[in-house]
């Protein structure tokens, strides 16, 4: 197997005394569906932050392509092909649709100051090239109709789609998504599972957080489980199913041993 | 030594000034999330219509409260013309509705009133008292107490009465006080209310040391904004240590380092604080929640 | 579309441009509209800050007087030209915003609008106390612009003058709007957090705003003193920050048209008011204040939204 494009080992941090996160160590691959879960206040969001670079871990370290990134700033992470969506939506609201897209184009874009501020035709051109990438991710989210409407008018769902367009502008190689489908119908969600699917067979690293079940179990080829911000189980869809540990977690105590009990 | 302890006693009798502006910032910024830079102008209220109604022939005691009354009345109308309609504004648009509202009060004041300085006389008379080789003058000590008596009452009514008790919850977390049947309009009028009280006794204590005029509103609301900073913004607490704090630095420089700049150090300091601790001195610093 | 709201703020600025003059009936009339073009440039220059970027400043007066001054103090004192003074202005101005923007722009909300606040006060309290430098409060002589011989003078001309420097500052900032910079403004006024991620360098991008703002405002603090060839510390106190701030809001923040009509309204009107003198403040203070709450997303903005879509947006 490949090395790991994206490597937790040994995170750990702390609130106020509360330790959020101990111990947390997790690998993801190109190409891979990597799932994180675990109940409410497990720690998923913590780590995502962590990972990202919003958060500075107490303990352990975080490595991109193998090089030691803990704690770099969210857009020298970006720099380096590392992209995430928000669990509660950061859009853009003041801008279209297709504006939201174009800025994560930003780090493939040419940012000189005296050009742009001169409007040469080099800015231009660039413009125009954002503005068609911003189009075909659009269209590739099923959003191209919608591209020139304030962001701020969307449904849930679509800006949900909206954040993993932006995501992708930035062509990254691991996109960490946090609880895409959470709020959407099953329509919806469908669309989503399929997104996902598309993205890592184009070779990008997908780390998830999810709360459904169905769609991770789904989707995923790698699924890491949290409970009061530590490892709780790891492995394929088929082994996590199979821990009682798991089903313990998310079910209580005795419904897990009446599963033991009758299966 | 001596001159170090005069020092002191002007700082703290100006820090009081400020601690008030403050607590009255504190007040309304807990109710609402809004700046109120008419603070000032509430300080000016209580000088110069205790001056006027004075010098009309009315009795010192009866003229302070009528100044009393009509700051209130200014507070109270701030609140139900100039931010109650505007609710759900954003924070700069607030604050840029509170300064008109400075500069509408300045413009009335200055049609009502003049361009001069004005004082009354001291409340026991003019005569300094041999405190350690220091003196102090018997209106510092009214600044003082009155200051201290002004927090205590405040304290008090936040602690022991409904209606405060009703002011905190709202400051806590206004959706659950709405949802638990509070009115928080009613909070922040009263809020308005009592930050006018608060502001013309400050003045009506000071008028006598510091003089008026219907220009010193501005600067003393900076100065009481940036003593709320100073304490963290919201922090009552915060607010009166902030702005003793303030008065001391600004005596102690005027002292002895130079009396023209006396006014820079609130803002040299309250820059100086929030470059080390960009949350103020007591302010909660917050884990950004994404 | 941008690109059309962008057409619209040039062609409506080029024709008031172009017709005021034939239209103003007196060199006074003149005056004041080239009194509108000073405080527009200053204006549009907050406005990428505070309404592209969502940055406020309530000490922007502070950049204007040091430009101001720059005009007065660098011939008196220095023995240079005025033209070169004024550039100094905005070298001086621009090297205080990167100074101070660093740590400055890290705060956010109140703690920057009282940051900022300090920033201007401190400027205006060393322009107003330094008497034997400046003047004092009395104010300080500015002398006559010579370009390459020719001495400016006249209302007609200073009006072509500043107009065209304005004109200059709006294209500047209709393009920065239109490109990577402008868009990663707009993006972190919205969510600092999701621009970061998008690759958005935020304390950079607030940087090279806060400074350019603050060349914006020199340059028209520099031109208001060549023009009125003299400068009080008025330029530079808290009523002016104050009136800079109004003028981008009432215009509607983001709108670069609008901070031109905010800076008219709020430099036409005390004109206007002057003959209930006693009145001024007052007007002034209830005037913010009913714009505020009755055209809360300022007038251009609010205006636009009444037309048709595709004209402007």
């Amino acid at each position: 197997m490949s090395t790991p494009i994206i490597e937790a080992r040994g995170v750990g941090i702390s609130f106020g005394g509360v330790r959020a996160l101990d111990d947390v160590s997790f690998a993801a691959r190109a190409g891979e569906v990597f799932s994180i879960i675990g109940p409410n206040g497990a720690g998923k969001t913590t780590l995502f932050n962590i990972v990202s670079g919003l958060y500075r871990p107490d303990s352990g370290k975080v490595l991109l392509a193998g090089e030691d990134v803990t704690a770099l700033p969210p857009h020298l992470l970006a720099a380096r092909g590392l992209c995430r969506t928000f669990q509660n939506l950061q859009i853009f609201l003041r801008m279209t649709v297709l504006e939201n897209v174009m800025v994560g184009r930003h780090l493939h874009e040419e940012r000189g100051l005296i050009p742009a501020l001169l409007r040469l035709p080099s800015v231009l051109r660039q413009n125009r090239a954002t503005r068609a990438r911003a189009r075909e991710l659009l269209a590739f989210v099923g959003l191209e109709k919608r591209a020139d409407d304030p962001a701020g008018a969307l449904p849930y769902g679509a800006l949900k789609r909206l954040e993993i367009a932006r995501a992708l502008a930035a062509e990254p190689k691991v996109l960490l998504l946090d609880e895409p489908a959470a709020g959407c119908n099953a329509v919806e969600t469908e669309e989503i599972d399929r997104l996902i699917v598309t993205i890592a067979e184009r070779g990008v690293a997908v780390v998830l957080v999810e709360h459904d079940m169905k769609l991770v179990m789904r989707i995923s080829t790698h699924i890491l489980v949290l409970n009061h911000g530590r490892i709780l189980a790891e492995g394929t869809p088929a082994e996590v199913r199979a821990n009682p540990e798991v089903v313990a977690a998310y079910l209580g105590r005795h419904a897990a041993e009446a599963a033991h009990a009758s299966g | 030594m001596d001159q170090l302890l005069q020092f002191v006693f002007s700082g703290l009798t100006v820090g009081a000034v400020y601690a008030l502006v403050a607590l009255g910032f504190t007040l309304i910024y807990n109710a609402s999330d809004v700046i109120n830079f008419a603070q000032g102008e509430f300080v000016m209220l209580g000088g110069m219509v205790t001056v006027f109604a004075h010098a009309a022939g009315v009795p010192l005691p009866l003229a302070a409260l009528l100044a009393i009354v009509v700051a209130v009345a200014t507070g109270l109308a701030v609140h139900r013309f100039a931010i109650e309609p505007a609710r759900g504004a954003n924070a700069v648009t607030l604050i840029i509705i509170t300064i008109g509202a400075s500069i509408l009060i300045r413009g009335l004041a200055q049609i009502m009133f003049d361009k001069q300085f004005h004082r009354f006389p001291a409340f026991s008379g003019e005569d300094p008292i041999a405190v350690l080789g220091a003196s102090i003058l018997p209106q510092s000590l009214w600044v003082l107490g009155g200051a201290a008596v002004i927090v205590a009452a405040l304290w008090l009514f936040m602690e022991r009465t409904l209606l405060g008790k009703a002011v905190r919850a709202t400051a806590a977390n206004r959706l659950a006080a709405r949802l638990v049947g509070i009115d928080t309009t009613l909070v922040l009028a009263l809020a308005f209310g009592v930050s006018g009280a608060i502001g013309a006794l400050a003045g009506i204590l000071v008028t006598p040391i510091t003089l008026t005029s219907v220009t010193v509103g501005t600067l003393l609301a900076l100065k009481g904004f940036a003593a709320a900073m100073l304490g963290g913004i919201g922090n009552p607490v915060g607010a009166v240590a902030g702005g003793l704090v303030l008065g001391l630095l600004e005596a102690l420089a005027a002292g002895f380092l130079s009396s023209t700049y006396k006014d820079a150090v609130a803002f040299v300091v309250i820059i100086a604080v929030l470059f080390v601790l960009p949350q103020g001195l007591f302010g909660k610093r917050a884990v950004e929640r994404v | 579309m941008r690109v059309s709201a962008r057409h619209a703020t040039l062609l409506l600025f080029l024709a008031a441009f172009a017709a005021l003059p034939l239209l103003l009936p007196s060199s006074f009339h003149l005056r004041v509209a080239t009194l509108v073009w000073i405080q527009a440039l200053a204006a549009v220059g907050l406005n990428l800050l505070m309404g592209l970027a969502g940055q406020v400043s309530l000490g922007h007066a502070g950049f204007f007087g040091i430009g101001a001054y720059a005009v007065a103090l660098g011939p008196r004192h220095l023995g240079l030209d005025p033209l070169l003074s004024a550039l100094a202005g905005l070298v001086l101005s621009g090297l205080l915003a990167l100074l101070v923007g660093r740590p400055i722009l890290r705060l956010r909300g109140h703690y920057l609008a009282v940051a900022t606040l300090g920033l201007g006060i401190l400027v205006w309290l060393v322009l107003n106390s330094e008497v034997a430098l400046t003047g004092g409060p009395d104010g300080i002589q500015v002398p006559r612009l010579v370009l390459f011989g020719w001495r400016v003078a006249g209302a007609e001309t200073w009006y072509w003058i500043t107009g065209a420097v304005l004109l200059l500052g709006v294209w500047l900032a209709l393009n920065l709007e239109d490109s990577p910079l402008g868009r990663a403004l707009r993006a972190l006024h919205d969510s600092e957090v999701a621009a970061r991620v998008a690759g958005i360098d935020v304390a950079r991008s607030k940087l090279v705003v806060f400074v350019m703002a603050a060349i914006y405002a020199a340059l028209a603090g520099s031109l208001l003193g060549l023009f009125n060839r003299f400068v009080t510390p008025q330029v530079a106190d808290f009523l002016h920050s104050i009136e800079l701030v109004t003028m981008v809001v009432i215009g509607g923040m983001g709108s670069t048209l609008g901070a031109i009509v905010g800076a008219a309204i709020l430099t036409v009107l005390p004109q206007a008011l002057t003959v209930f003198h006693d009145y001024e403040h007052a007007v002034l203070g209830l005037m913010i204040i009913l714009f505020m709450i009755f055209l809360r997303q300022g007038i251009v903005p609010g205006l636009a939204a009444l037309l048709p879509r595709r004209a402007v947006a």
